[in-house]
């Protein structure tokens, strides 16, 4: 090893490695099999770098004191497994509608309840996206290995800060806890974004008010001078309560188009072997390790076979996924549950390929074998 | 993938053979090799079955889980019994004398004196783990012996040293008169 | 023409507040903002934190930092913001519902912590902003629309509860007595911990009505004429003091103060480099 940046590590330390890289200085959390890691890294090296860690008393104060720090300016993080996730959901809806930026790790297992705590799942898809009530922006991203766990960590940071809104980052108990080789990026190789603040010295500062042809409130922190409101209900630029169906429309209006009129700076995949392929798989996360063995093996036996492996879950990757099922005959979605990812793909692409399903949700990740024996059957 | 190791340690909880796991992969690492290392656990932290499982390629490595091992460590009977089946025809087993030999002939088997190796002359059970790397790297030259007293000088606790050394000392004497 | 206090320290322009005529909250709202005023705070330093309820909406009123949470959750919102920057003066506002029944866990913790933050409960021993349904510190026996033949569950006294989970300030006062709540608070502020002040409050359009209390101003002068100071009260006979409550600072000790503690350790890394 003499690259001093090459590592063996594990995914959960990737992911509070990326975190610290990205800015954090605050993470609460409480403490769940198979995210227990990030939490006692982040114990360990936020003090170091003068940050704070909170161990709270439950998974709803975890993310609560990550919201409330945010607001007073640290960038904020909370980890989880699906129980925790399921308790956070109010909170995540609360970051949306006041617009407050930080990320929620999601280190699946099985479920659904306490479920299967030291297994892999990929049960929180739909979940991470219709989890809170109520119509709201989701960005969700899904890594497969331990630097791209690193990467994308950051990256949710910097979506979180760019567009004022929780990230949620879904990993997996392989992802997580496997250990492999990353090279750790240097600074300038690393883009690191920051919420942008309004001016000092302001007269009058509206939280919640945009720029003609801007979708994202500048954000000031609670001590800097602006003493401003936030609140859940929905609320006008003044950041005050309102009962008016014109605010309400026009705030909800806001929210999705910060996601939608920035769909391409939020689009995140990779295509493996797909030009000339006859059946592609869709997959994600670990899942997807698998299936790019399994392209491999098909193409030993001259079969051809792709993969497109979003790293974006939400939002979906409408026009991807409508290329690529444009491109193939059959498409093949492995994921570990019972079908959650494959029916937004059937939305966008079923008049155009077959479209069928790899699916296991017993605590196991889906082999290469059994992704192959799914490709030579459609 | 011709030339992806795939390796199981096997044991129960406590042995220190997910550290073992972390050690080998790290040693591949210094030898420039690719590494993933994962492991399978239940809720207890002590006793129980463990296992860590170690791929070794010159290449990427995708599916991250040992299937049939190359491989295959046991140090208890429990563990063996296991995991026998998950070993290739013409794979190494490596157990403890304590434990019974399996009936396959199509496999090579290594029962050594570990556990024992560990506790009468380094007088420390605990790094039998340490004894255990030695006689894989020994038996499968799987990395380079001085990759191997690297990692293991960087995973172990301060002051243990040269313990440490000894149990890989040890082991791999152990192997030798058994080749 | 509205007093130099509400010019300074309140959001003119969101009043009048969304209380029933006869509450008592905006009294026990006001004692607070006359606490921070006396104790000569800057107005960008504090900040408010609330939860859901009547109780909760106080903060939208003040002109500070001010944070309108989830139901029971203003406790760890305000926990992150006082670990973020421990030089603001976080205070919590809270009710009966939102601190005991949905927030208790957080109370006992933020309580257990000695984290450096006023918690003030408006307790009207009602839910009032759901319609009147009975509530952690509704006492036995009486009614709620929850709670159509008496509530028989037991009531929190939620001043012994803060004290047995660790706050290391704990005080009472009624909305009839304002200049006490002044007192305790500014009490609270100055104590480096958890400081607790339940400022017993009056709901007479719910709690009132259902329990045939009387009008609001019966109420009031059901506070003024059950309500002991916990200093008196130990000179008083045991018959003076039947169907009784306490008023007063209950407990003040020093202990380890939360952010403190977690300086420290911050600091220890300074040193080493």
């Amino acid at each position: 090893m003499e690259n001093k940046n090459i590592k063996l590590m594990q995914g959960n330390e990737a992911c509070v490695e990326g975190a610290l890289t990205a800015g954090m200085r605050f993470f609460a959390g409480y403490p769940i099999t198979p995210s227990t890691e990030i939490a006692e890294i982040s114990s360990l090296r936020l003090p170091k770098v003068g940050g704070k860690f909170l161990q709270m008393e439950d998974e709803i104060a975890g993310i609560a004191a990550t919201i409330g720090a945010s607001l007073t300016g640290l960038k904020s993080m909370t980890a989880t497994s699906g129980p925790g996730f399921s308790l956070k959901q109010e909170n995540i809806g609360y970051a949306s509608i006041a617009e407050i930026p930080c990320v929620i790790v999601n280190v699946q297992r099985g479920g659904p309840s306490t479920g299967l705590p030291t297994s892999p799942a990929q049960g929180d898809i739909m979940q991470a996206k219709w989890g809170t009530h109520g119509d709201h922006p989701v960005i969700a991203l899904s890594p497969s290995s331990v630097r791209e766990t690193f990467d994308l960590t950051i990256k949710a940071f910097n979506y979180a800060e760019k567009y004022r809104m929780p990230v949620m980052l879904l990993t997996d108990e392989v992802i997580g806890h496997m250990r492999e080789k990353i090279e750790i990026p240097t600074a300038d190789e690393i883009e690191i974004i920051d919420r942008v603040k309004p001016e000092s010295g302001l007269d009058k500062y509206n939280p919640y008010e945009v720029n003609e042809g801007e979708l994202v409130p500048k954000m000031a922190s609670y001590g800097e001078g602006y003493r401003f409101h936030v609140t859940g209900l929905v609320h006008d630029e003044t950041g005050f309560p309102s009962n008016d169906s014109n605010v309400a429309g026009n705030l909800l209006d806001r929210l999705m188009k910060k996601i939608d009129n920035n769909i391409e700076d939020i689009s995140l995949y990779e295509e493996y072997r797909i030009d000339d392929a006859e059946t592609i798989i869709i997959a994600y996360g670990s899942t997807a390790r698998s299936a790019k063995s399994a392209v491999d093996m098909a193409r030993e036996e001259g079969l051809k076979v792709g993969l497109f492996r979003p790293m974006t879950i939400w939002p979906f990757l409408d026009k991807q996924i409508t290329d690529v099922a444009k491109k193939a005959d059959n498409i093949i979605v492995a994921e570990m549950n019972l079908g959650q990812y494959v029916n937004e793909v059937e939305r966008v692409g079923n008049k155009y390929a077959n479209i069928s399903k790899c699916c296991k949700a017993n605590g196991e990740l889906i082999t290469p074998d059994e992704i192959l024996a799914k490709i030579k059957e459609v | 993938m011709s030339n992806q190791y795939e390796m199981r340690l096997s044991g129960s909880g406590g042995q220190g053979l997910i550290l073992g796991g972390i050690i080998l992969a790290e040693s591949a690492l210094n030898d420039g090799k690719n590494a993933v290392q994962s492991q399978s656990y239940g809720p207890e932290a002590r006793g129980g079955a463990s296992k860590a499982e170690v791929i070794i390629s010159d290449n990427n490595i995708n599916y991250p889980k040992v299937r049939d091992c190359d491989m295959l460590l046991s140090l208890t009977q429990i563990a063996c019994d296991k995991y026998i089946d998950s070993l290739k025809k013409d794979g190494v087993l490596i157990i403890d004398n304590s434990v019974a030999a399996p009936e396959r002939d199509d496999i090579k088997i290594y029962s050594l004196p570990i556990i024992e190796i560990a506790t009468e002359k380094i007088g420390k059970p605990m790094v039998a783990n340490i004894v255990a790397l030695a006689v894989i790297n020994q038996i499968t030259k799987i990395t380079s012996n001085e990759s191997l007293e690297k990692a293991v000088l960087k995973r172990v606790p301060r002051g243990t040293e040269e313990i440490n050394i000894n149990a890989l000392k040890e082991g791999y004497k152990l192997a030798e008169v058994n080749e | 023409m509205a007093s130099a206090l509400v010019e300074n320290h309140f959001r003119s322009n969101k009043l009048p507040h969304i209380w029933c005529p006869g509450c008592g909250h905006g009294i026990i709202m006001r004692s607070i903002v006359e606490a921070i005023d006396e104790l000569g705070y800057n107005k960008d330093d504090v900040c408010v934190v609330s939860g859901i309820g009547c109780s909760s909406r106080a903060p939208g009123y003040m002109d500070y930092n001010t944070l309108h949470t989830l139901h029971g959750r203003a406790l760890a919102y305000a926990t992150g913001v006082k670990m973020a920057n421990p030089k603001l003066k976080v205070i919590v506002i809270t009710g009966d519902g939102d601190c005991a029944a949905i927030g208790g866990n957080h109370l006992i913790h933020a309580a257990r912590r000695n984290i450096d933050i006023t918690t003030v409960v408006f307790n009207n021993n009602i839910y009032g902003m759901t319609g009147g349904q009975y509530s952690p510190t509704t006492p036995t026996g009486e009614k709620g629309t929850t709670a159509p033949f008496g509530n028989i569950d037991k009531n929190f006294d939620l001043c012994n509860l803060a004290k047995a989970a660790g706050a290391t300030y704990v005080a009472r006062a009624t909305a009839y007595h304002a200049n006490m709540i002044t007192k305790l608070v500014k009490a609270g502020m100055e104590n480096k911990g958890f400081s607790f002040v339940e400022a017993v409050s009056v709901c007479p359009t719910y709690y009132g009505r259902k329990n045939k209390k009387g009008d609001a101003v019966q109420m009031m002068r059901y506070l003024k004429d059950s309500s002991v100071n916990v200093k008196a009260a130990k000179k008083l006979p045991k018959e003076k003091l039947e169907g009784k409550f306490f008023i007063g600072e209950f407990h003040k000790v020093e202990e380890p103060e939360y952010t403190e503690q977690y300086q420290k350790i911050i600091d220890s890394f300074q040193k080493e480099r």
